[in-house]
């Protein structure tokens, strides 16, 4: 297809389409309206199991199983990019160089790498209480390790960062969501249904029954699966290389 | 203006469209699908809204004291970004493999089937 018939039915079919939003828009319920039903309703039973996160309750008691799904989804990426990130047959490793780092990049970044790595595992731990949660918690984990290949270099992230010890840990996380999971089962309630331990106190870290736990396998789950995929790419730009002649 | 956030993630979302057909590079295309993505964003924040609203958290805040903006489409928006990260990674992903196979991150030049 040449470019100009490209451009001309785009700008047929954006026309149309931007028509058909507009309407939509039009007709969708006024932006700030104070009726929310469904929100009001998912504040209510957050109150009721003592969750005082209603987003974590949403996530991890009243769409637990939908959150079942994108674990599945994030899981699934990581599987995809290891399998297309790993090394062909007609390329090979080399060891990387050690690197110059400027001296005040090398202190800030070894300084800030442990309140980083704290604060994602205190966001993680409070998911249930305050905003962040696994999700949140875990990037910023697994970001935080990194800070070690910007202060010092590749060789010194590899030593902390064995990548198999990390695919394991994914798996061991995702399991663990399903296992919770299936507690329910076993226990004569439902699938992921937040009935089996007690609530707790409100506004404590024990609360909210269920939420903790599957937040902390989350948690678990996201930062593995964030270092596995960034050890993917930079395993590409830094050490990996074409053989000569191919 | 009741319309108004609904028309700009429109807008974005018309926008990365617009990225994605005339885009020459792949990279630049995957930017592209994900400003679409960030157009759901707005759009479920902006349905979720409420006047003087504020964050469903009740960790300093007492139940029952202000009006709380809609908890059920910022889980749907925090789906939203996760399912957008990961996706972006598998694209650029192939985006390298495709880089290192063909030579090329030009959608307009990969045309041949190669085995």
């Amino acid at each position: 297809m040449s470019r100009r018939l490209r451009l001309w039915l785009l700008g047929v079919g954006g026309a149309g389409l931007a028509a058909l939003l507009v309407a939509a828009c039009l007709d969708v319920p006024a932006f700030g309206r104070r009726s929310h039903p469904y929100g009001e309703r998912a504040v209510r039973a957050s109150l009721a199991r003592h969750t005082a996160n209603v987003v974590s309750s949403v996530n991890f008691d009243q769409r637990a199983y939908d959150t079942l799904g994108e674990m599945s989804i994030l899981f699934a990426a990581v599987l995809g990019c290891v399998v297309l990130l790993r090394q062909a047959g007609d390329e090979h490793r080399a060891d990387p160089r050690p690197a110059e780092v400027a001296l005040p990049v090398r202190r800030y970044a070894l300084l800030v790498l442990p309140v980083a790595l704290v604060t994602g595992l205190y966001v993680i731990a409070h998911g249930q209480l305050s905003p962040g949660g696994g999700f949140q918690g875990g990037v910023v984990a697994a970001t935080a390790l990194h800070l070690l290949y910007l202060g010092a270099d590749y060789r010194a992230l590899e030593r902390v960062r064995p990548t198999g010890v990390f695919e394991v840990t994914d798996s061991l996380a995702a399991c663990s969501y399903l296992v919770l999971g299936l507690a329910g089962l076993l226990a004569g309630t439902a699938f992921l249904a937040n009935t089996l331990l007690p609530y707790g106190t409100f506004n404590t870290l024990s609360s909210g029954g269920l939420v903790p736990l599957l937040n902390a396998a989350i948690g678990m789950e996201v930062a593995s699966a964030v270092v596995v995929l960034l050890a993917g790419f930079l395993d590409q730009a830094v050490e990996i290389e074409r053989e000569k002649g191919s | 203006m009741n319309v108004f956030p609904y028309l700009v993630a429109a807008w974005i979302f018309l926008t990365g469209c617009y990225g994605l057909v005339t885009s020459r590079n792949l990279i630049h295309a995957v930017g592209c699908l994900a400003v679409c993505q960030a157009s759901t964003y707005v759009l479920l924040l902006a349905v979720g809204y409420r006047d003087n609203g504020t964050a469903p958290v009740f960790s300093d805040l007492k139940p029952g004291t202000r009006p709380l903006v809609d908890p059920v489409v910022q889980a749907l928006a925090l789906t939203d970004v996760v399912v957008g990260a990961t996706v972006t990674a598998l694209l650029l992903a192939l985006v390298l493999q495709i880089a290192k196979r063909h030579g090329t991150v030009d959608p307009d030049e990969l045309t041949e089937l190669r085995g």
